[in-house]
């Protein structure tokens, strides 16, 4: 009996131990997760923690100070690069290691090896995207292209021994709480994961495209129609280099740019029947863009040049940025970093300061490709059989067997569409990738060089080594210098050529060559004070290259507004412009929108009508004509487009921001009013009455709720990047702004830094991001930015001197030591 | 006498084993009291749930009162769909005491049985 007891007893033990330390019977392991000394609430930071701290590394040459200050911004001096660099790695990741890593596998396309296959496999076809993509294939390449670098070798290694020595002290229970959660560990860091972190940034800022849309708008619509829709050059665009006789473009193109013969029918011809019905679930964010612009003396109170920067990117937890001081002897840099590369991105050292816009061009654009045969193993090229290779991609699942993946790879990129990976469902579509990334960079080398640049000269020496993702460049000096450059290396291309699927047996539709860096657009010390960019289309018509379709404009259109008239400027004149919520598109379109037929609305519809009326054109909180406008605005699109759109099943490019507006402008007959499901004759005043009176059902919705008011509405969230674990997001963030705004905070979008430098001998420097330095959910550093941010404050930035170490900002001191 | 004692070096011993081995070493440690002292076996078991109960729900307050209440918060809603760290803290209690009386009850079981012999 007494055995029977026994027996009973240890199976309860082990049943208990076993049901919480695994996740077969319980969801999560809540022995393992609740234990204080193990679990969670390890990881429960003392709001008081003392982050100083004495660290013996072997791999250090020389000593490292790191001073950090109350908002937990690491301030590094080091004796020389290496122990620069390594500190640097150690620093992120010890406050972001499980973001960074994250981060990596997102690119590489292992989210499934986390996180499973998804709802719908939704996460197992994101991996796909990324491995057919091409990324870990082109983050090879460029750890190569390094290596033949002997500084950024050392430097991509000494960051990477850094991030693993902070990985070799953790223990089980110091783990950051996402990996306890998930059930998997760190991996060691290699120089290949930051390669991939930067390819990472390369696809989500030069990775869209809608070529695939954009074949099957040529297919639907006629010649006039696609130029109406889709015109790539906005009536009111201010180019970020104006063709002036002070700044003029080249006259004609460095390389021969005829249309390929026969391209009207192979390539221009409207009307197939072949098109593409099913477009890919995953893209970067099209709305991933930013604004930056610098003044210079003749516009400030000052007399020195200032820059402004704040990149437009998805708003997660933890930020995208870490705030850091790089010094050495040599050189002092600060600004916002990326945790899983070294070196300062957008900030400034003690002579210059830098910024980057996305510069949004195409270089990514598919080849039709034509096997021999089933066993792929070559295809055609101007009458020749090419052979392929191949490469597995092998896909590990959480809780299932592996994938193989196997991706032909021909001379123009991998095919990236196929029988296995379809984007049509009537006949097999072969669809190489040709993208700017895939080709051999040291993606790193430009902002190393930034960080050292002393000069304007070093300055655009050093933005000249940006091959992917193309941005626009911006520089301010001390000595007075503003400049901007859109460089990256562009492919020289012939009117749309790229902005539809391209014959790949024919090598005269291949990239000519690319554009010399002497010709892509810049400006530098204008007349005018200024210079600037918001992702608009950066020269006119009269530029020889033809560099793509579907830029923005308004945000453009409103900081040239503002900088053409602004004098004495200072910081703080600075700040009121980036937080600007003046929506100009709405000022631009109030008189058409004013035309609306009043006796023809409803009671609900003429109250909104009314709100819309008295509202200011600003974008702030507690405006509810904002929103009114926003949603009417967007009706009025659809009922002037979406009955020509619907005659078709196919998936098509919805017209840029501008084009609406610009078109009712420009011809009251515009054809596309006319309801075509209807007998009669639609006009203007009718189509603006029905869309108003459609847009009344949400109006009402939100009204209901007691959220009309515009930030209410719009409702920013930030979200953790694991998005699901919601009580580690940050809802209901109360900002304006939005979309072709200066202040583009959108649903989930927005300023992930805002950045202002006066260039004054001491450097007079602001900034912010919505977030906090640590990526820990239990730290009171985690989101404690968020509402200094909403509310359109600023930090100052602090470019310290080592001398200062006993200022009282100065709150804990790390010092590392060879071991 | 002898059941407080038991609660205080299920406690102790639980504390300092955890610093090198997961977290249900918490049973080792149970197990181990609960052959050393000799009580009737619901008294084990009992010592051995207050003995982990009381070591967890007192440190994980301590912890949440230096983070106050931060991640608690968070993860009270994540887990349990509430926002309440002291429910979070109960429950924590409740799984290292279970664990704990479970492997108390064995370990007094063992000990009847070697003492028979």
């Amino acid at each position: 009996m007494r055995y029977l007891y026994l027996a009973l007893a240890v199976l309860l033990t082990f049943g208990l131990i076993f049901i919480f330390n695994s996740r077969l019977v319980l969801p999560a392991p809540l022995g393992a997760l609740l234990s204080p000394q193990h679990g969670i609430w390890q990881n429960a930071e003392a709001t008081t923690t003392n982050y100083n701290d004495d660290v013996l590394l072997p791999d250090l040459e020389g000593k490292v100070d790191v001073y950090i200050d109350d908002r937990l911004v690491p301030h590094v001096f080091a004796d020389n690069e290496s122990d620069l660099y390594y500190v640097q790695g150690y620093l992120h990741a010890k406050f972001r290691l499980w973001q960074m890593e994250f981060q990596t596998y997102a690119a590489a396309g292992r989210l499934s090896e986390i996180l499973g296959e998804g709802p719908e496999g939704r996460i197992l076809g994101y991996d796909r995207t990324m491995r057919r993509l091409g990324m870990v294939w082109a983050a090879e390449k460029s750890v190569e292209e390094a290596d033949k670098n002997p500084a950024s070798k050392a430097q991509y290694e000494a960051y990477a021994k850094g991030v693993n020595a902070w990985i070799a002290q953790l223990s089980e229970s110091q783990l950051p709480i996402e990996y306890k959660l998930l059930g998997y560990y760190p991996e060691q860091w290699t120089v290949l994961k930051t390669t991939l972190f930067l390819k990472f940034m390369s696809y989500d800022l030069a990775g869209h495209e809608d070529d695939l849309e954009f074949s099957n708008a040529r297919d639907f619509f006629n010649n006039a129609d696609l130029e109406t829709l889709y015109p790539f050059i906005p009536d009111s665009l201010p180019a970020i280099q104006p063709n002036t006789p002070a700044s003029p473009y080249p006259t004609q193109a460095a390389v021969d740019l005829t249309i390929p013969a026969g391209a009207d029918t192979v390539y221009f011809k409207h009307n197939r029947p072949d098109s593409i019905t099913r477009v890919p679930a995953q893209k970067p964010e099209k709305e991933n863009g930013s604004n930056n612009w610098a003044v210079a003396g003749s516009k400030t109170k000052s007399g020195r040049p200032i820059l402004c920067n704040d990149p437009h990117l998805g708003l997660n937890l933890p930020s995208l940025w870490f705030e850091m001081q790089l010094s050495t002897p040599q050189f002092s840099a600060y600004g916002a970093s990326f945790p899983g590369s070294p070196n300062i991105i957008i900030g400034f050292n003690t002579d210059v300061s830098f910024g980057f816009t996305n510069a949004g061009r195409d270089v990514r654009d598919y080849y039709e490709i034509e096997f021999k045969d089933e066993a792929r193993e070559a295809y055609r090229f101007n009458n020749d059989w090419v052979p392929t290779s191949k490469r597995i991609e092998i896909i590990r699942i959480k809780g299932k067997p592996d994938l193989m993946d196997t991706v032909v790879y021909t001379n123009i990129g991998p095919v990236m569409y196929d029988e296995s990976f379809q984007p049509t469902e009537k006949k097999v579509k072969n669809l190489a990738v040709r993208w700017k990334a895939h080709d051999a960079s040291n993606d790193g080398a430009a902002f190393y060089l930034l960080n050292h640049a002393k000069t304007y000269t070093d300055a655009v020496k050093a933005v000249r080594q940006l091959k992917c993702p193309g941005q626009n460049c911006l520089i301010a000096t001390r000595s007075g210098d503003i400049g901007i450059w859109q460089q990256g290396e562009f492919p020289a291309k012939w009117r749309r050529q790229g902005d539809y699927i391209m014959p790949g047996q024919d090598s005269s539709y291949f990239w000519r060559g690319l554009i010399p860096a002497e010709e892509n657009p810049h400006l530098e010390n204008p007349f005018r004070g200024y210079v600037s960019s918001a992702n608009q289309v950066s020269v006119d018509g009269t530029y020889p290259y033809y560099t793509g379709d579907m830029f923005p404009v308004y945000r453009a259109m409103a900081v040239n507004k503002w900088l053409d008239t602004a004098q004495q400027i200072t910081p703080a004149s600075m700040m009121r412009m980036q937080t600007s919520n003046f929506n100009i598109k709405a000022a631009m379109s109030r008189d058409i929108l004013l035309r609306t037929p009043v006796a023809a609305l409803n009671e609900s519809a003429k109250s909104y009508f009314e709100k819309y009326k008295k509202w200011n054109d600003q974008n702030d909180p507690g405006e509810e004509g904002a929103t009114v406008f926003t949603l009417w605005w967007d009706e009025l699109e659809k009922k002037v487009w979406k009955d020509e759109f619907n005659q078709t099943k196919l998936p098509l490019p919805w017209p840029p921001e501008y084009v609406l507006l610009e078109s009712l402008r420009r011809d009251s007959a515009y054809h596309f009013i006319d309801d075509v499901n209807t007998p009669t004759k639609e006009t203007l005043e009718d189509v603006l009455a029905s869309s108003l009176t459609a847009a009344t059902d949400s109006l009402d919705k939100l009204q209901v709720l007691g959220n009309l008011d515009w930030e209410k509405a719009k409702d920013t969230r930030i979200k953790h990047l694991l998005k699901v674990i919601e009580p580690f997001n940050r809802l209901h963030v109360p900002v304006g702004g939005g979309k072709g705004i200066i202040n583009a905070a959108g649903p989930e979008h927005g300023p992930s830094w805002r950045m202002i430098v006066e260039m004054t001998d001491g450097i007079e420097a602001y900034g912010i991001y919505p977030g906090g330095q640590s990526g820990n959910p239990g730290s009171r550093y985690y989101d404690n930015t968020i509402s200094d941010w909403a509310a359109g404050r600023y930090y100052r930035l602090w470019l310290m001197k080592e001398a200062e170490k006993e200022d009282e900002r100065v709150r804990w001191v790390m010092h590392f030591r060879k071991a | 006498m002898k059941l407080l004692i038991n609660i205080l070096l299920t406690a102790i011993l639980a504390f300092a084993l955890s610093f090198w081995f997961p977290w249900w070493i918490i049973a080792v440690a149970a197990f181990v009291i609960a052959i050393v002292i000799p009580l009737k076996p619901w008294q084990s078991a009992l010592a051995g749930f207050l003995g982990i109960f009381i070591l967890w729900v007192l440190l994980a307050m301590l912890i949440n009162s230096r983070n106050e209440g931060l991640l608690a918060a968070r993860i009270s809603q994540l887990l349990l769909k509430t926002n309440s760290a002291g429910l979070l803290i109960l429950v924590s209690g409740l799984i290292g005491g279970l664990t704990g009386a479970a492997a108390a009850w064995t370990g007094s079981l063992v000990r009847r049985l070697k003492m028979n012999e």
